[in-house]
């Protein structure tokens, strides 16, 4: 047993492809080798912005010889049946045993030696990984991520033979493009990692990530500064480095005027820099930049030609921060109208004048509970800094921007938090408003946005959410959630459709709108289950509320909802669902629709039992659903586990007497109708 | 002393002369890039070998800043370069440029940063990155895969340099209106600012925009009589010029965004028509 190295070397493979293809990498040389019946012990890949590196221990030198034994026709078949055994197995028929009367092709295999194996394995790893986006070069045909130029393939200290258009497989490689760009003869993948670090190529991605968060954190810290943890940019900057070099650089503190997330967003996403802070933990005039190269003045030139590149970009951003400060928010929100917002949708003014009027609805109705005046305000403003230079040149920072100008031109701070906060939560994990102000104008600008598009008739399907309106409805349902909302959402969505039609001077009649209606609230049911599962709660129970219908009231629904799934889980409810399935299993094998029969004489003490418990527990059952107690509600349930479980102990359902009969199963009807104005136990599993 | 604005195009088109690459002039038309130059997207469809460098006048009509922004103009050149079939060692040849005209890479960082171009108006696209300076990206380094719809057989390699920031960079200034243009005492201020104040107050306040929209559909019909002529290079050119009144109506703000991309579409259409026929008389 020995190792096999191989090296792929290509030109730069951009970062965000890196891990990818090393799983791509490992996953296709286990399944080939696994074919081929090659044995093999660990596999380890690495990646540089140049090589995607694969190093398997301990593989066989060749496969195991086998014998497979084929059955063919019977001797006494018909020639043509042997023919075609013949044919198939590629045998003549002196080879063939005959046994009992049946022929058997017996076919011995020869071992296969592992560098044929080997040279398969590279042949469809170079054919078949996965890139995101390949490419052609020169006059070639084949494709890969960016132009190979060689192949480094050797099994133990051998070289596995294999050419792949034009390329031929060796033992030679190159060191980093600047500081070795020479030739490196390879002996194994003993000594490939060391030969490469010697050359200045740190091959294993995980020590050049280390070197770039610890010395960046270094590199800050000589400074007096603080740097801003960023594992995100550790990795990037890993996979654009094969000799990383943190490197401290600075910028003009007068630049400290312009947003801090605009100068952080330009360093990380444009310029892959490090942020800084200093001791009170605020932004400091400083950056972290990793270099790929030990220069030979000790970075000096490359922090300064960062630095300056750096200041070009924020005095950039400031210029437009400046022109963007002298024109009040108000009048860059006129300019709205000449935005479309979606071709059949109107404009963005169009939209704001509808979440503007659905915020205001969301507090005169009490449901949040704010300024109306503050709200209206902020939603008008909410969108007026998609006209500014600074989101032309930052479109990922809308709202951000927005709140800024708002504060700087003197708006009060509820509706600047508002305007930067509308756009929240925007992804799983997002912050979710609480802000009164806030929380109305971004439950209003995410409803009217799923109700425009549904509206048009343009609603997700499948795997296609081209506007992210489920998105959406989940960023609706968390912020409903979260702030306790006591929303009917299908008066909020009917409202929001309204709006719309309106606007779009939509003739069509009020049944149309009424389908839309039932269709978002299936759409919002369906997102709030998955929103749900995701908190861990148990779908049967969802589903078991649900299945009541009518409730549009996302708070109330999901204390139920936990009321519920608390009490099945105690021995009473467990026995209960017992107990509830019984009664229903009965009645519908009896096909029970129920009759006008009740009480009688002779009325065991189990019925009567029964009796009294259910004229006390359902009242008090709705009494608490009424009052939103839950709790209290599943505890009158509560009270009927003895009794029905000693009705269904002491008395038979189907007796001889067809009146006793008929009473009883009238009596177990109103019991498991009972249960089901709590929640649809039938749905419940268990 | 670093090379002059005029020192730097002249190292550069010694450079890339000595690669056996055709230096040419300018185009004489108005476009945005030098990729819309005829000896890039004509000769990048077809199987026959070329190589090209020239420097290409770029006009961006939103970018104009009257002057007044250190970085931005709405009139600046790129450096072009054109290999096909892109060779072998294309990566070592452009850094054989930069070390050509004074940058050493032990004391520079020098990285390749992805960066794939694509250019909806002709029906363009390709890999490739773009090249970091410190930081500062200097160059647009592209193969391509597609032009005017075509798959590119055998592939170009497409070399752009920003050289306003190029010579920025070289001669140290953080100001493109200071750059030493020679070594007499010129500014690029003493050239091209007035030309900025000038062709900013034209782009966003002056041009006519009704005389505009008319120019548009002209060359755009000029362009589908030259292809009913079977006359590629002439039905491009109006493709071009057809491109570039797109650009100034824009920067005028007059087209909406919805409109946006039926212009785009109709430029692209135009655009591909002449690749097509380019190739058809191509292949004769």
């Amino acid at each position: 047993m020995t190792d096999f190295l191989l090296e792929l070397r290509s030109e730069e493979i951009p970062a965000r492809m890196q891990a990818r293809a090393r799983n791509d990498l490992s996953r296709l040389f286990a399944e080939c080798t696994e074919e081929a019946g090659l044995q093999t012990g660990p596999i380890e890949v690495f990646s540089t912005p140049r090589r995607l590196v694969l190093i398997a221990r301990d593989v066989d030198e060749a496969t195991a010889a086998r014998r497979e034994e084929v059955k063919g026709p019977r001797a006494s078949a018909p020639p043509q049946a042997l023919e075609g055994f013949l044919r198939k197995t590629g045998l003549t028929q002196d080879r063939l045993e005959e046994r009992d009367g049946v022929y058997f092709a017996v076919i011995d295999r020869a071992g296969r030696p592992a560098a044929e194996i080997l040279a398969d394995t590279i042949k469809r790893i170079v054919a078949d990984l996965p890139w995101p986006k390949s490419m052609r070069w020169g006059d070639g045909s084949l494709r890969w991520v960016r132009p190979l130029h060689g192949i480094v393939a050797i099994l133990g200290e051998d070289i596995v033979p294999v050419e792949i258009d034009g390329i031929a497989s060796g033992a030679t490689t190159v060191g980093h493009r600047f500081h070795h760009p020479g030739p490196i003869t390879i002996g194994g993948a003993a000594d490939y990692l060391e030969k490469l670090q010697a050359c200045h190529v740190i091959v294993d991605q995980e020590e050049r990530e280390r070197i770039i968060r610890d010395g960046a954190a270094e590199a800050a810290k000589a400074a007096g500064l603080t740097v801003v943890p960023d594992e995100g940019l550790v990795v990037e900057n890993a996979g654009l480095t094969e000799w990383p070099v943190p490197l401290i650089g600075r910028f003009d503190a007068d630049f400290l005027d312009v947003p801090r997330e605009v100068i952080v967003f330009t360093m990380r996403t444009n310029q892959k820099y490090f942020a800084c802070t200093n001791d009170e933990g605020l932004l400091a005039p400083a950056f972290v930049c990793v270099a790929n190269i030990d220069a030979n003045d000790g970075g000096e030139a490359i922090a300064e030609g960062n630095a300056r590149v750096l200041a070009a970009r924020l005095a950039d951003a400031r210029f437009f921060w400046e022109q963007d400060l002298k024109v009040p928010l108000e009048e860059q929100g006129k300019k709205l109208g000449g935005i479309v917002f979606h071709e059949k949708l109107g404009t963005v003014a169009d939209k704001v004048e509808r979440v503007a009027k659905l915020a205001r609805w969301l507090v005169e109705t009490g449901v949040v509970k704010a300024d109306a005046k503050q709200v209206e305000r902020a939603a008008r403003l909410a969108k007026a800094d998609l006209v500014t230079g600074m989101v032309g040149e930052f479109p990922e920072l809308q709202g951000v921007i927005g709140g800024y100008l708002a504060e700087a031109q003197g708006e009060p701070p509820a509706i600047a938090d508002a305007i930067r906060d509308h756009y929240k939560p925007a992804g799983q994990g997002d912050e979710v408003p609480t802000a009164p102000v806030s929380v109305a104008v971004a439950l209003a600008d995410k409803l009217d946005t799923i109700c425009a598009f549904f509206g048009a008739d343009l609603k997700p399907t499948g795997s296609k959410d081209p506007f992210a309106l489920r998105r959406a409805a989940i960023s609706s349902i968390e912020t409903i959630i979260r702030n306790g909302l006591r929303l009917g959402l299908t008066k909020a969505l009917r409202g929001a459709l309204a709006n719309r039609a309106g606007q779009a001077r939509d003739a069509d009649p009020a049944h149309r709108l009424d389908k839309t209606a039932d269709e978002l609230i299936d759409f919002f049911a369906d997102r709030l289950k998955v929103q749900q599962r995701e908190a861990g709660v148990r779908h049967d129970i969802i589903d078991a509320v649900f299945a009541l219908g009518g409730e549009d009231d996302l708070v109330r629904l999901l204390a139920r909802v936990a009321a519920l799934q608390k009490f099945v889980e105690t021995e009473d409810g467990a026995d209960l669902l017992t107990a509830y399935k019984r009664a229903a299993n009965i009645l519908k094998k009896e096909k029970w629709a129920g009759t006008d029969a009740s009480g009688g004489s002779e009325l065991e003490p189990q019925e009567e039992a029964l009796i009294s418990m259910l004229d006390d527990a359902e009242p008090k059952a709705s009494a608490s659903i009424e009052k939103e107690d839950f709790a209290a509600a599943m505890a009158a349930l509560a009270t009927l586990r003895k009794p029905i479980d000693d009705f269904f102990d002491h008395v038979t359902v189907n007796d001889p007497d067809a009146a006793k009969r008929e009473r009883r199963l009238n009596l177990l009807m109103w019991f498991r109708d009972a249960v089901n104005r709590v929640a649809d136990f039938s749905k419940i599993e268990g | 002393m670093s090379l002059s604005f005029q020192d730097l195009i002249l190292t550069l088109h010694r450079y890339w002369g000595a690669q056996g690459c055709v230096i040419l002039q300018p185009y004489d038309m108005e476009m945005g890039a030098g990729t819309f130059h005829p000896a890039t997207v004509l000769r990048a469809l077809g199987p026959d070998a070329w190589r090209a460098a020239y420097v290409q006048p770029c006009r961006r009509p939103t970018d104009g800043r009257y002057g007044e922004n250190p970085n931005r103009l709405g009139h600046y050149y790129q450096y072009q370069v054109v290999l096909k079939p892109s060779p072998d060692n294309l990566q070592d040849l452009y850094l054989g440029s930069l070390a050509e005209i004074g940058i050493d890479p032990l004391k520079h960082d020098i990285r390749f940063v992805e960066d794939d171009w694509e250019s909806p108006t002709l029906g363009a696209w390709g890999l490739g990155w773009e090249v970091w300076c410190d930081g500062m990206e200097v160059t647009q380094f592209t193969y391509f895969q597609q032009v005017g719809g075509f798959e590119c057989r055998p592939v170009t390699g497409e070399l752009t340099y920003g050289l306003e920031r190029l010579a920025m960079y070289i001669q140290g200034v953080d100001n493109v209106f200071d750059l030493r243009f020679n070594d007499a005492g010129v500014t690029y201020g003493d050239v091209f600012l007035e030309n900025e104040r000038e062709m900013s107050a034209y782009n966003f306040e002056v041009a006519d925009t009704d005389a505009l929209f008319d120019l548009f559909r002209k060359a755009a019909g000029e362009c589908e009589r030259c292809l009913e002529a079977k006359l590629p290079i002439p039905a491009y050119e109006q493709a071009i010029k057809a491109s570039h009144v797109f650009n100034t109506l824009q920067a005028r703000g007059v087209i909406s965004v919805a409109e946006r991309q039926a212009y785009i579409g109709r430029v692209r259409d135009l655009a591909k028509a002449a690749c097509g026929a380019w190739l058809e008389r191509a292949a004769g």
